[in-house]
């Protein structure tokens, strides 16, 4: 097991957002993290990159533990977190965006080779490098923040809702991105989204969260088979 | 027509010293959204530190670079033990708005008061290290003496430096990305609170450096109470607000654009009518167009 949290607690004010949750995801597998509205998976992705406090449990990446850390260090220990939404700069280029991604490396050299193999991935956005990031459509953005979240080099990806308000053959060409991600560079994926169905479809494993805690957890293709989980997430 | 180049050239020099004034506080609105009234304090201070460094070494030349550096140790200080307390505890409520601006203004009356401490409250004086008397053109004295030449060009050069670390090099994209978005800047791993650190301290080397050219460019006195800084302050605030506060660009134009306008009313109105000006200028702007006078998207590319 590499993503490891053990009855992790968050609290704002005297409301539990996430409550005794406890899961693990293995090093190279892509996991979905599903619920409604206010299940508190935001707030769970969250805590694991550094902006939000947890209030008690544990919650640790190979060695590093995740809750005594800033998002900037975890980053150098290969966490990286897309928050919610799509997570760019707008008032900066593309190509600035993704180099804000690999500024703490310090690496010119390292920097080129990794905008190389990101636009190779997203040829997109090479086409755009020079405009600012907010002509970009939506897809195009979340594309733009994977591919600076992937200048840092990560090892684990934590993705909030990479399909937020995308047209549904967009959603098809983001997750199928993130499936590639996970194949060919071997990153660990936990992936939050409201868009069930399509989460499970492109996961290994699959967590449900409901009102803060662990509804069910299993592989992404027993979830889908589970009548329940089909009944209360997927909609049939 | 003499008095026309005149007029214009009171104008722009006025305008450059401002527009370093405005400059500085514009990298501190960009990097901790607080507007700085100890800025003039700070730039005093720098000030003060250069004249004890002419004073020992009997060079002006020494003594603006470690006025600068004094300037932006000052203000990392400052930004480091005092204001990243306080943006940290008062971050909610109606305070959060409010809190910075008392704190600044309480900083202002601290330090001239430490400086009243140190140096007495008479004058001391800066000697120009250029001749103040303007070159001539036939029979004509221009209003460009070789220190109004110095101080132009002077501000050329640190404007274009400022630019160019902040367009070309990574510590400036670091500087814009914290500004815009703290949040996905800290999530891309930039240290976004020595960012902030590093743009107060250029803002306090800029206002290190406008105090030691407004200093040579008047009658060389310096005071805690010094009216000049309190001018300073009031018309690079001013411009500041004119260009839009958040754009560096945007400040070096509201600048000129002061500077000239308050020496047309000056040599054609009356001396008496330049505060109001200055005054009616920002409070119209604010009106008309509170984001500044360039454009927010123009605006905010510097």
């Amino acid at each position: 097991m590499s993503l490891v949290i053990e009855s992790l607690t968050v609290e704002h004010g005297a409301i539990r957002a996430v409550n005794n949750v406890s899961f693990s995801v293995k090093k190279g597998e892509l996991a979905a993290l599903i619920g409604a509205n206010g299940a508190g998976k935001t707030t769970l992705l969250r805590t694991l990159s550094g902006l939000n406090k947890a209030s008690h449990g544990k919650a640790h990446w190979l060695d590093t533990n995740l809750l005594h850390a800033k998002p900037e260090q975890l980053v150098r220990h290969g966490v990286s977190h897309v928050s919610e939404g799509k997570s760019v700069i707008p008032e900066l280029t593309v190509e600035e965006n993704l180099e804000i991604g690999a500024l703490w490396r310090r690496n010119k050299k390292e920097m080129s080779q990794s905008k190389a193999l990101i636009l190779e991935l997203f040829p997109r956005l090479g086409e755009r490098l020079l405009q600012r990031a907010d002509t970009l459509s939506g897809g195009e953005r979340q594309m733009l923040a994977l591919g600076r979240s992937l200048m840092s080099k990560p090892e684990l990806l934590l993705l909030d809702e990479p399909s937020l308000g995308l047209a549904p053959l967009v959603v098809e060409q983001i997750f199928q991105s993130i499936r590639e991600l996970t194949k060919t560079m071997g990153i660990t994926v936990l992936l939050v989204e409201q868009n069930a169905m399509g989460a499970l479809k492109i996961a290994d494993v699959g967590i449900v969260l409901n009102l803060g805690a662990v509804a069910i957890s299993g592989t992404a293709s027993s979830l889908i088979a589970d009548p329940a989980v089909r009944a209360a997430y997927l909609g049939y | 027509m003499f008095q026309l180049l005149n007029t214009v050239l009171i104008g722009i020099t006025a305008g450059s010293i401002y527009s370093l004034m405005a400059i500085a506080m514009v990298l501190v609105w960009r990097s901790t959204r607080v507007v700085n009234f100890a800025q003039a304090g700070m730039a005093l201070l720098s000030t003060y530190f250069g004249y004890e460094i002419i004073h020992m070494s009997g060079s002006y030349w020494l003594a603006l670079p470690i006025a600068m550096l004094a300037g932006a140790a000052v203000a990392a200080a400052i930004e480091l033990i005092f204001m990243r307390l306080l943006l940290k505890h008062s971050s909610q409520g109606a305070i959060a708005s409010i809190a910075p601006i008392i704190a600044t203004l309480g900083l202002l009356g601290l330090i001239k008061s430490i400086i009243g401490y140190f140096w007495g409250n008479q004058d001391v004086t800066i000697d120009s290290p250029f001749s103040n008397v303007g070159f001539t053109l036939g029979s004509h004295t221009l209003a460009l003496s070789p220190m109004k030449l110095f101080i132009l060009l002077a501000v050329v050069f640190l404007t274009l430096v400022l630019s160019l670390i902040f367009q070309k090099t990574n510590l400036g994209l670091a500087l814009r990305a914290s500004a815009y978005s703290p949040e996905i800047s800290r999530l891309a791993g930039i240290k976004v609170d020595l960012v902030r650190t590093f743009g107060w301290s250029l803002a306090g080397a800029a206002g290190g450096a406008a105090g030691m050219l407004q200093t040579a460019n008047g009658n060389g006195t310096l005071s805690p109470d010094s009216l000049e800084f309190s001018l300073l302050l009031a018309f690079g605030f001013i411009a500041a607000v004119i260009g839009g506060l958040d754009s560096l660009i945007g400040a070096v134009l509201g600048a000129l654009l002061l500077g000239l306008v308050l020496a047309f009313v000056l040599t054609y109105v009356g001396g008496s009518l330049v505060f109001i000006t200055a005054f009616v200028l920002l409070l119209v702007v604010l009106l008309i167009r509170p984001g500044g006078i360039i454009s927010q998207k123009a605006g905010r590319r510097a």
